[in-house]
C-alpha cells in the first residue's frame, strides 16, 4: 500500500523543518521530500549507532500527529491511521478542554470528596496512590465523535479516519476506584448522584448516576505506565469506561455527592441529544458500539490487485464486541472478520480481515456487534431514529471505496 | 464427575440432596462476602477530614432547586451595564451576533424542531432548561478571559440581564437567591430520560 501519498509526506516534510538530527540540506537533483527524509548509513551494520538516551523518541521516519481544530485549539484528533493493535500513545490521546489545559503541582493537589457522606475527605496525590489501585485498559470517545460525518453525509470523500473519527482513544488507565474512596467517605446511601468538578479554567463540572461509582468509576492518576499527560488530567481525572467522554472529567478536585443531578450547563445545554419528535435525551451516557476501518483508508492508494488486509478498530460502551462483519460489495455480503486478542470490555477490539482486491471499484465497510445484540446501524436507520440536525452519538457504518486505479476514498456510509 | 452430576440431576432425592448443599454452600459464601463488604466498609484511614472552610471555598455549584445560591441581588437594568463592559466584546450587542455563542432567541426553536431543523441554534431562551445553570456557569466560567471574578451581585445581574433579553423575566425582575429558583424556563419539560439500552433496536 502507497501511504506516503498525502498524510506521511506531508509529516517528513514537516519533520524536515523541524530539524530533526540528521536532516540532510537539500542537493542539487533531489527533490524537497527526499531532501528532508532523515540521513541514515549506506549500510547501518558498518557504523556504531548512536547510544541509549534518558528517553526515547519516535524514528525520525515516522511523525504521526493529533489534528488540532478550531480557531482556540479546543480538541484534538488522534491519528487512528497511523495506529495498529488497540492502545493509543499518550501523546497521541485526542484532547478536548474547555479551558485550556491547566499547570497543576502535584504537591499542592489534593481531592475533596463531600456533601451526602459521613466524613467529607480530603486526599492527597500521595494518599490517592496508597489506596488499593487497579489498572484497566479501556477506550474514551467524545461523543461528538463523528458529528463531521452525520451532518453532512455523501458530502466529503477526502477525509482521514483522524477527521471522522479521531475523538476516540484507547489507554492502560491507572488508579483508585471511585467506590473506594466513596467507602472512605462514608457515602450516604441516599445518595443517588454525584458531581465532579475540574479545576481547569472553565471549572469543568459533570454530574454522574452514582450507580456508575460503584460499578467502574476509576480516579485516575496513570495512563500506559506513567503519570497522566497534562492535556489528559494531570496529576489526576475521573475515569467513566464506556461513557462520553466530557463526563471523565479533568484535573478533578471535588466530588460532591447529592440526591439529585446538578443540571450543570455541560449536560443541559450541551451534551443533550434532541431528537424528531420535539424531545432530548438527557445524561445520554453510554456510548453505542461502533467500528471504523484504519485501513486502507483516505489517502492510502493500493498499489495493485492482490492480497490486502482490512484492519480497523471496533468498540462499546456497553461491554465487548462479539463480532465485526466486513462487507467489500457495498453491503451486500458480509464476512467475520478475525478479532485480535485481547478482546476487551469497553474497549478498542482491533479487526482483521485477509481481502482480495480483483481491481475494479469497490465498496468496504464494517459493522459491529457488542454482546448486549447491539448491531452497529446504518446511517438510514440513525436518521430515522435522530433526525439529521441532532448532536451526539453518531456510530453509523462508515464505508471506504477503492477507486479502480487504487485511490481510496471515504464513501460516507455507503455508496 | 460428569456421571455423578447426571445421576444426581436425575435421581429426584438426591436432587433434594443436592439443593440443600448447594444453599448450604451458597450461605457460606454469603456470610464470607458480608463479612469482606463489612471489612472494606470500614475505612482504612487515608486521607483527612476536610474542614467546613476549605469545603466552602470551592464548593460553588447551584442547583435547580437553588441549593448552593449566595446571598446577594441583581436587575436587568444593572445586567445590561455589566454585559456591556464585560460580555459583549464576545458575545455581541444584546447577546446575538458575536464571536462566541449566541445567548438570545426564544422564538425560533419554539417548536423543538432541533432534530430536524439544522438552522436552529441552540440559545439560553430556547434550549435551557434550568435558569440556575446560568448562574452557576457564569459564576464559574465567565468572563472568559477573566473566569470566576464576578461578585455574586454581577452574576444575579448578568443572569436577569440575559433571562430577561430571552423575555422569559420582565425588565423590572430582580434575581436572588429565591426568584432565581423559581424561573420555569421554556423548555423546562423538553427533556428525556436516556432510553437506550443496547439490545436489538437502535433509539
Amino acid at each position: 500500500m502507497d501511504r506516503p501519498k498525502s498524510i506521511s509526506r506531508r509529516r517528513i516534510l514537516q519533520a524536515g523543518t523541524a530539524g530533526i538530527v540528521g536532516a540532510a540540506l537539500p542537493a542539487a537533483g533531489q527533490s524537497p521530500d527526499q531532501a528532508a527524509r532523515p540521513k541514515v548509513p549506506v549500510d547501518p551494520t558498518k557504523v556504531q549507532g548512536p547510544l541509549s538516551t534518558d528517553v526515547g523518541a519516535r524514528s525520525p521516519f515516522e511523525r504521526p500527529k493529533r489534528l488540532s481544530l478550531g480557531e482556540r485549539r479546543t480538541s484534538s484528533l488522534t491519528p487512528l491511521q497511523d495506529l495498529d493493535g488497540i492502545i493509543t500513545p499518550s501523546d497521541l490521546h485526542f484532547e478536548r478542554h474547555h479551558g485550556g489545559v491547566p499547570a497543576i503541582d502535584p504537591k499542592q493537589y489534593s481531592l475533596l470528596i463531600h456533601g451526602m457522606v459521613d466524613r467529607p475527605m480530603v486526599f492527597t496525590l500521595d494518599d490517592l496512590r496508597r489506596f488499593p489501585g487497579k489498572s484497566m485498559i479501556r477506550a474514551m470517545e467524545c461523543s461528538g465523535n463523528g458529528g463531521r460525518v452525520y451532518r453532512r453525509e455523501g458530502n466529503q470523500t477526502d477525509l482521514t479516519p483522524q477527521q471522522i473519527d479521531g475523538l476516540t482513544s484507547t489507554s492502560e488507565w491507572t488508579g483508585v476506584p471511585l467506590a473506594t474512596l466513596l467507602r472512605e467517605a462514608g457515602a450516604s446511601p441516599k445518595a443517588t448522584w454525584f458531581l465532579a468538578e475540574g479545576m481547569d479554567a472553565a471549572v469543568m463540572t459533570r454530574s454522574i448516576p452514582i450507580a456508575k461509582a460503584w460499578e467502574d468509576a476509576m480516579i485516575a492518576y496513570g495512563q500506559n505506565g506513567e503519570p497522566l499527560r497534562p492535556e489528559q488530567g494531570y496529576p489526576v481525572r475521573l475515569f467513566l469506561p464506556g461513557v462520553e467522554g466530557n463526563a471523565s472529567v479533568k484535573w478533578l478536585r471535588r466530588i460532591e455527592l447529592a440526591d439529585q443531578p446538578f443540571m450543570t450547563r455541560e449536560e443541559t445545554a450541551k451534551y443533550t441529544d434532541p431528537l424528531p419528535d420535539g424531545t432530548a435525551r438527557i445524561f445520554s451516557l453510554d456510548m453505542d458500539a461502533k467500528s471504523l476501518i484504519t485501513e486502507p483508508s483516505f489517502p492510502d492508494k493500493l498499489t495493485g490487485p492482490g492480497w490486502w488486509e482490512i484492519r480497523g478498530i471496533a468498540w462499546s460502551g456497553r461491554g465487548r464486541i462479539t463480532r465485526v462483519d466486513i462487507s467489500a460489495d457495498n453491503g451486500r455480503t458480509w464476512k467475520p472478520a478475525k478479532l485480535d486478542d485481547p478482546v476487551l470490555p469497553k474497549c478498542h477490539t482491533r479487526f482483521r480481515l485477509p481481502w482480495e482486491w480483483k481491481g475494479g471499484e469497490a465498496v468496504i465497510m464494517s459493522r459491529a456487534t457488542d454482546e448486549t445484540g447491539y448491531v452497529q446501524p446504518t446511517f438510514d436507520v440513525l436518521l430515522a431514529a435522530r433526525g439529521p440536525s441532532t448532536a451526539y452519538h453518531f456510530n453509523h457504518i462508515r464505508a471506504w471505496k477503492v477507486m479502480a486505479d487504487g485511490v481510496v476514498k471515504f464513501a460516507g456510509s455507503g455508496v | 464427575m460428569k456421571g455423578f452430576f447426571t445421576k444426581v440431576l436425575h435421581d429426584r432425592s438426591a436432587r433434594g440432596f443436592f439443593t440443600i448443599v448447594l444453599r448450604g454452600f451458597c450461605t457460606i459464601v454469603l456470610i464470607v462476602f458480608c463479612a469482606a463488604v463489612a471489612v472494606a466498609q470500614k475505612p482504612l484511614g487515608i486521607g483527612r477530614v476536610a474542614t467546613p472552610d476549605e469545603i466552602r471555598k470551592i464548593d460553588i455549584d447551584v442547583m435547580p432547586d437553588g441549593r448552593g445560591l449566595p446571598d446577594g441581588k441583581g436587575t436587568v437594568a444593572e445586567g445590561a451595564k455589566i454585559y456591556a463592559a464585560k460580555c459583549q466584546s464576545c458575545h455581541g450587542a444584546n447577546g446575538i451576533g458575536g464571536s462566541a455563542e449566541r445567548l438570545v432567541d426564544r422564538e425560533s426553536g419554539k417548536n423543538w424542531d432541533f432534530a430536524t431543523n439544522a438552522k436552529l441554534v441552540k440559545t439560553v431562551g430556547n434550549y435551557w432548561p434550568y435558569a440556575t445553570t446560568l448562574y452557576d456557569y457564569t459564576n464559574r466560567a465567565m468572563p472568559f478571559m477573566q473566569p470566576g471574578t464576578l461578585t455574586p451581585d454581577e452574576t444575579y445581574s448578568l443572569v436577569a440581564y440575559i433571562l430577561a433579553l430571552n423575555k422569559i423575566v420582565p425588565e423590572d425582575a430582580e434575581m436572588n437567591r429565591t426568584t432565581l429558583p423559581a424561573v420555569k424556563m421554556p423548555s423546562r419539560d423538553r427533556f428525556v430520560i436516556d432510553n437506550r439500552k443496547g439490545g436489538k433496536i437502535v433509539k
